[in-house]
């Protein structure tokens, strides 16, 4: 799969590879109304990283529709659509309009921004915020709903078991960790958000530790994420506990990364003489 | 059409202090650039830094291309380390390019013309005139108003430059190119990072842009 926001609504990478060998494109958050974004600069590399406040700049639902997932529809692959929106109203409008639409194949929803109606607090941080819009979204699609975890939480498994109880079918983490860089010489931030979340291999350690605990603590699917770069990052992340794998930044440094992966984890699959893929998830022997 | 491809280091050499000029041969897959397109470099040396780094088109030649960048960070210091016969991992041609809205009189009349007007200028005055390009450009339309066709100014450079010169060609009612620069992450279009300000909203540098018509910008 490919991470969203990191590969549009497909189009930029169509031109390097064959979209119908990836299991689902997730595309760019998308909410009701268009979004402009955030003041550049948006995005600066960290050691082994990078940090983004793109700023859930999306083109709306509407226009998805009409420009963009007819495009998409073409490739033998599955649409997730990722939506994200202001208030649990919000939320659910958007994914009731998405369930509406013919080619969509399930829905992923963003719960790391903040709800406008409970003082900016982030959807995502509390059990409780997490259950009650989690529920209504479920109440307003029969689509397959994945929740996109945020991982900047004490404990993830709270959350997890929250989105689990409010109806998710599966739960993808993990979204990106929040971070700052500064200009020593300005003494200004990098990004013009001020703060911004970081990605790539810099986070895959914490990644696989969360996927590793969400997974144990729920029966649904977890989709592992977080700086996969190649096969072997993503069979750790299968082992880890994870039932898919979803290629971020990535596809930022290699156009062709995620069929890149792929084949990674085919000859990782081969080296290691598995012949069902399944049968990987969670075998990591922890001892526990 | 833009590729992904490999190709590898035939010179890379410092031509004046930090400014290196890199050239690259054996591109299979390589499509023709047009003026003002740019190419996404990396290396496969590991994960740090992580993404390519924009280089705009110096010259094609014969057997490949040219690129001319200045050493200035983490990025551009290890591609300066490489050496005849190493690879690098690109993507391009990238972007639009200069419109040409008169192509008869800048490719047949004019080029030789350009070379022989052409003028350097220093702040200081150590070397050519003492002023900056704003002041010369100032300087050369005001003496060149009565010319056939409509001046077109096309500039690339650093972001005070470019506004210098776009305010000047707007006030003298002059149609201006400008190329910008922004913090990349993709170079395709994907990650709607390296936007710029227009007037018709957030335009994304790698995709509507390097080349924008200055009086569209919001500097």
């Amino acid at each position: 799969m490919t991470a969203s926001g990191t590969f549009g609504y497909g189009e930029e990478y169509a031109e390097f590879m064959d979209l119908g060998r990836l299991g689902a494109v997730v595309v760019k958050g998308l909410s009701l109304q268009p979004r402009e974004g955030n003041p550049p600069p948006r995005v600066v590399e960290t050691a082994a990283g990078m940090l983004n406040a793109i700023g859930l700049q999306n083109i709306g639902i509407e226009a998805f529709v009409r420009e963009k997932l007819p495009f998409l529809r073409q490739f033998d692959t599955a649409v997730i659509a990722n939506f994200f929106g202001d208030s649990v109203e919000e939320y659910a409008a958007a994914a009731e309009r998405l369930s509406s639409v013919e080619g969509i194949h399930g829905l992923e929803m963003n719960i790391s921004c903040p709800n406008k109606q409970a003082g900016w607090c982030i959807f995502g941080t509390d059990p409780r915020v997490t259950f009650q819009v989690v529920s209504a979204v479920r109440k307003a699609t029969t689509l397959p709903l994945i929740v996109k975890l945020s991982p900047n939480v004490t404990d993830i498994t709270i959350m997890a078991r929250a989105a689990e109880d409010a109806g998710a079918d599966a739960l993808s983490l993990i979204n990106t960790l929040t971070g700052m860089a500064i200009d020593i010489r300005t003494r200004k931030p990098r990004l013009g958000n001020v703060t911004g979340g970081l990605s790539g291999p810099a986070i895959k350690p914490v990644a696989v530790k969360m996927v590793y605990e969400a997974s144990r603590a729920v029966g649904i699917p977890v989709i592992g994420m977080g700086g996969i770069m190649n096969g072997d990052d993503a069979a750790e992340f299968l082992i880890a506990g994870a039932s898919a794998v979803a290629v971020g930044t990535a596809s930022f440094v290699r156009p062709t990364a995620a069929v890149e992966i792929l084949d990674g984890i085919i000859a990782y699959m081969e080296r290691e003489k598995i012949e069902d893929i399944r049968s990987l998830t969670g075998t990591v022997d922890s001892g526990k | 059409m833009s590729r992904y491809f490999r190709a590898q280091i035939k010179e890379n050499r410092p031509l004046h202090q930090n400014h290196n000029l890199l050239s690259l041969v054996n591109l299979d897959e390589m499509t023709e650039p047009a003026p003002g397109q740019f190419y996404m470099v990396g290396t496969d040396r590991g994960y740090d830094p992580l993404l390519k780094r924009a280089f705009s088109l110096f010259r094609r030649t014969p057997d490949g291309l040219q690129l001319f960048y200045r050493v200035r960070g983490k990025g551009t210091s290890l591609l300066s380390s490489m050496g005849k016969g190493e690879v690098l991992d690109i993507v391009g041609p990238l972007g639009n390019s200069y419109p040409l809205p008169n192509e008869d009189q800048i490719l047949a009349g004019e080029l030789g013309g350009v070379y022989e007007n052409l003028v350097l200028c220093t702040d200081d005055g150590s070397c050519g005139i003492k002023g900056t390009v704003v002041d010369v450009l100032r300087d050369f339309m005001g003496r060149h108003t009565t010319t056939s066709s409509a001046p077109v100014v096309y500039a690339c450079g650093p972001v005070p430059m470019l506004r210098g010169i776009a305010e000047t060609a707007l006030s003298l009612g002059v149609r201006g190119y400008v190329s910008l620069e922004e913090n990349m992450a993709c170079g395709i279009g994907a990650c709607l990072g390296c936007v710029v300000r227009t007037k018709s909203g957030y335009r994304r540098v790698c995709k509507e842009g390097p080349v924008f018509d200055a009086a569209e910008i919001v500097w």
